[in-house]
């Protein structure tokens, strides 16, 4: 299962950031969007931010016309900007007390 | 490779019974979508659509059917989806495709999403044969 198997990583590495790249993806339904959101929310229990990278042009389309936000899940445009956006919100975090 | 690139005309029935089988009726959907002159956001909606009444199928009734076929409208071109098993039936049809409600513990965004991005939406269903979800998309 790719939520425990990441989970437990996240403890192993004492990772801070998880990036979770769906650029191979040509959909992502209801059914996904729920694993993603769910993903997000038990890596943040554990103490590390999620990044949701590469959701393609007609993918985030077709996800907006079935309802589908992934509202309080962090996203970026790709790898790149995804490693920029937890670099800069770590770092946020370290600065403040 | 009859199947990568399907006769507009024919009809494709790809069984549904697991994980995998939702992928290959989703891919199925978009190629004949695509032949039909589909663009690439309506195929990816037409895609989508089938990976949840297929998901719906693996997760309610165990195994079924996506038939795909093509229709014309004048000169119009549209794709039909026909998502039929011989579930249990859903109990109550206007709460299924309301927003927000599952059964499942799931977002409830499933039929009530499909229903959104298709140009016609029917559904049958009942203890006896099953559900029989029917949808229409057409080329813009």
């Amino acid at each position: 299962m790719l939520q425990s198997a990441l989970v437990e990583k996240v403890g192993k590495f004492r990772s801070r950031g998880v990036i979770v790249d769906v650029t191979a993806l040509d959909v992502l339904d209801s059914f996904a969007s729920r694993t993603l959101r769910d993903i997000a929310h038990i890596i943040r229990l554990r103490g590390a931010e999620t990044v949701i990278v590469g959701v393609q042009p007609e993918v985030a389309f077709a996800m907006v016309q079935l309802g589908i936000t992934l509202e309080k899940v962090s996203t970026a445009l790709d790898l790149e900007e995804g490693l920029a956006y937890l670099d800069q919100k770590l770092q946020h975090a370290r600065a403040t007390p | 490779m009859r199947e990568q690139h399907p006769d507009v005309d024919a009809e494709y029935c790809v069984p549904v019974a697991s994980v995998n089988d939702i992928v290959t009726a989703r891919l199925q959907g978009r190629v004949l979508a695509e032949r039909l002159g589909f663009s690439a956001g309506e195929a990816t909606l037409v895609a989508t659509a089938i990976s949840e009444l297929a998901r719906n199928i693996v997760q309610y009734a165990g195994n079924g059917d996506i038939v795909l076929r093509s229709t014309t409208n004048g000169t119009r071109r549209g794709i039909v989806v026909v998502a039929r098993d011989r579930g249990p039936g859903i109990s109550d049809l206007k709460l299924a495709v309301r927003s927000g409600y599952s059964t499942s513990g799931g977002l409830g965004l499933g039929l009530p999403g499909v229903r959104r991005i298709v140009d016609d939406f029917q559904i049958v269903s009942n203890r006896e044969d099953g559900t029989t979800v029917t949808v229409t998309k057409w080329r813009f």
